[in-house]
């Protein structure tokens, strides 16, 4: 590989290719080519059913929970394939971290919640001085300090998903990946956990899927749209900076999608 | 159409849906009462019987008792000083004066007089000398609603007896050993079993049956080997008891015998129980309650949520880092409330312990798990089976016995469930 190639590569944070993602004999993503830049937002879009959620969780190789998945194609991660036989796939998850639709902070107090990701993965520095930076981070320090010890669960739902988020950072991961992380919150929750998306953009790669234009338009610097095709398998539409996809789409469903004649 | 036929129409069309909708209601009202009616019967018929039950072994295990002496206690008091409050030379010397030569030899050689205590001459006296023999009992409804009659009763056919109030479930009666003489019979030793076997048994199956639920819920994949265990766990759940004592009898007490009765660990015991020892009840016990415990447990791990094995893999977490930290947590207050209901189930079984081998005669304590045991359900069936009536009061004292225990071993379970989902929270 030359250097330019190299250095090419490398401002992509992880890169599908050919991507084909089966559950049993359907086709949930059909032949994916999708990179993501590194330091920034992408947003996945599209209507529901289109394969966004089972692209988003290809990349941490969470479809392997479901026992009838099957990948073919490549994620390749730091020049490496992802779904390589030899790769293990708990390393994959601590350097590419999840965060789900609904908040599901673990029934243990608050400084546990943060703690439990770092100290599986044989974090060694002061664990308290990590808990304090992600929360400060997750941007829930201020409400929380008190309370440390109180049962995750007693969170405000808005509160909860931060404190998901926090739990993420501490693992110290490169990438986010962000299932519709505000869908199951108010218009105030929603827009803090934008915010904070947009602060934590500084360091990690963040791939958000959401149901919202909107959102995927105030938050994001790329956005890639999938939609069905006619076995409902889903696929990659259009892929591109968010304002170009948002004011100049190049494909014609792209343009029917975002201003709403279908979806 | 003209304005007067549709007013008609309109007329017709309420008339109609009153007649529709009142005599449903009625009828509606009907059935739901009759079925109102129909379950708070069932309902009551439940407490009746519990009731029922309940007066039944109370009715056994109190009640007056007429107590005729050999020799009267009053006739050995010393200066007027009653027997009970004599000091302890006084006692060897009555006891000296009363039994025969031999026998207070052979007491004397059992254990030196000056060695035992004041209260064990005085059982000794009252053993020996006294000997109160109980000549009839009443029970608990007759003791109190039939008062006169019993005392005129008593009068009459038992001149020299004594009437006193019994209850025969008291701190003698759980600290004695099993005895042949019913009034001293106790119940200590089948306590004991009981407790060593339920012991036994759920150190036996409560890891076992945790461990299959985990494998069955998290590891095993969907295939027809895996269905197939699924489906014989379910059976086994209600595989008839007795079937397990043949179980435990053939594979416990006889193929294992030298595992059982503790020779590989060069245990012998002095009384050879062979291989029909604690182990061997409380293993069966543990084969019986184990389906139990893996369907408990394995509904238990069922209901954890989903989402939250997602976030603990999701942080990197490894398959037994995800079971371990979150899902057993989780799931631990389902697993001990199977866990209560299979103690419950064990600590009543008597057939299969019949088969495997439950002593019906022994006086000393169970010491480990390679000793002759019975249990109390196994004792109750013994005394109910005597002829003598008053094993039949025993009998409920021990009823009375076991059932608080179970209630205990219950209740202990529920404060640790309880205390282990506070910690959820």
């Amino acid at each position: 590989m030359t250097q330019e190639t190299k250095f090419e590569d490398d401002h992509y944070a992880i890169e599908a290719l050919n991507l084909r993602v089966y559950y049993g004999e359907f086709l949930a993503i059909r032949d994916v080519n999708l990179n993501i830049e590194r330091h920034k937002i992408t947003a996945i879009i599209g209507p529901s059913g289109c394969g966004k959620t089972t692209m988003l969780r290809s990349f941490n190789r969470m479809n392997e929970l479901i026992p009838t998945a099957r990948t073919e194609g490549q994620v390749l991660f730091e020049d490496v394939n992802i779904y390589d036989p030899d790769i293990d796939p708990v390393r994959v998850r601590r350097r590419i971290g999840m965060v789900f639709q609904k908040p599901n902070p673990f029934p243990k107090n608050i400084y546990e919640n943060v703690a439990w990701g770092a100290r599986i993965n044989g974090y060694k520095g002061d664990m308290d001085q990590l808990v304090v930076e992600s929360l400060q981070r997750a941007a829930l320090w201020d409400e929380v300090k008190d309370k440390l010890r109180q049962s995750g669960l007693s969170l405000s739902g808005g509160q909860q998903q931060r404190l998901c988020i926090a739990r993420t950072i501490a693992v110290e991961p490169d990438i986010i990946l962000m299932d519709e992380p505000a869908s199951a919150l108010d218009p105030i929750a929603t827009l803090k956990i934008e915010e904070l998306m947009r602060q934590l953009a500084r360091d990690y790669t963040i791939v958000v899927v959401t149901h919202n234009m909107q959102q995927a338009a105030r938050v994001s610097d790329y956005t890639a749209f999938f939609m069905m095709g006619e076995e409902r398998e889903g696929y990659l539409v259009e892929y591109g900076p968010t304002k170009g996809i948002f004011t100049n789409p190049k494909d014609q469903r792209t343009e029917d999608y975002i201003t709403g004649r279908f979806g | 159409m003209t304005l007067g036929q549709g007013i008609t129409h309109q007329v017709s069309n309420e008339e109609q849906r009153s007649s529709d909708f009142v005599p449903n209601l009625d009828r509606r009202h009907r059935t739901g009462r009759t079925w109102l009616i129909l379950f708070q019967a069932s309902t009551i018929v439940g407490i009746i019987a519990l009731t029922a039950l309940l007066v039944t072994i109370a009715n056994g295990a109190f009640g007056y008792v007429a107590v005729e002496n050999r020799v009267d206690p009053a006739s050995l008091a010393v200066d007027g000083v009653p027997l009970r409050d004599l000091p302890k030379e006084e006692l060897v010397r009555i006891l000296q004066e009363n039994v025969s030569n031999g026998l207070f030899r052979r007491l004397e050689h059992d254990q030196p007089f000056s060695e035992r205590s004041r209260e064990n001459v005085y059982e000794l006296i009252m053993e020996r000398v006294v000997e109160p023999r109980i000549v009839q009992q009443w029970t608990l409804l007759e003791s109190i609603f039939q008062r006169t009659e019993i005392e005129a009763e008593a009068a009459q056919e038992y001149p020299n007896a004594e009437l006193r109030f019994e209850s025969w479930l008291d701190r003698r009666f759980i600290a004695s050993p099993q005895s042949g003489d019913p009034v001293r019979a106790g119940a200590r030793t089948a306590i004991l079993g009981s407790l060593w076997t339920i012991a036994v048994a759920i150190a036996f199956a409560f890891p076992i049956g945790v461990g299959a639920a985990i494998y069955l819920e998290e590891y095993a994949g969907e295939n027809l080997i895996n269905r197939v265990i699924q489906v014989n766990i379910n059976n086994l759940a209600g595989v008839p008891s007795i079937i397990y004592g043949i179980l435990g009898l053939a594979i416990l007490v006889r193929a294992l015998e030298q595992l059982t009765s503790g020779a590989v660990f060069g245990y012998t015991d002095p009384t050879t129980a062979n291989g029909r020892t604690v182990l061997s009840a409380g293993l069966t016990l543990g084969l019986l309650i184990l389906p139990l415990i893996i369907i408990n447990s394995q509904e238990a791990i069922k209901a954890v949520s989903n989402s939250l094995r997602q976030a603990s893999f999701g942080l990197g977490a490894t398959k037994w880092q995800t079971v371990w930290y979150h899902v057993l947590p989780s799931a631990l207050p389902g697993i001990l409330t199977g866990t209560i209901l299979a103690i419950s189930r064990a600590i009543g079984e008597t057939a299969p312990l019949v088969v495997v081998g439950a002593s019906t005669f022994i006086t000393v304590d169970p010491s480990g798990p390679f000793a002759k045991f019975t249990t109390l359900p196994i004792q109750i069936y013994q005394w109910t089976a005597r002829p003598q009536d008053v094993f039949r009061n025993i009998a409920a004292a021990a009823i009375i016995v076991l059932l608080v225990l179970l209630l205990s071993l219950n209740a202990t379970a529920v404060v640790l469930r309880n205390r282990f989902s506070r910690g959820l929270g």
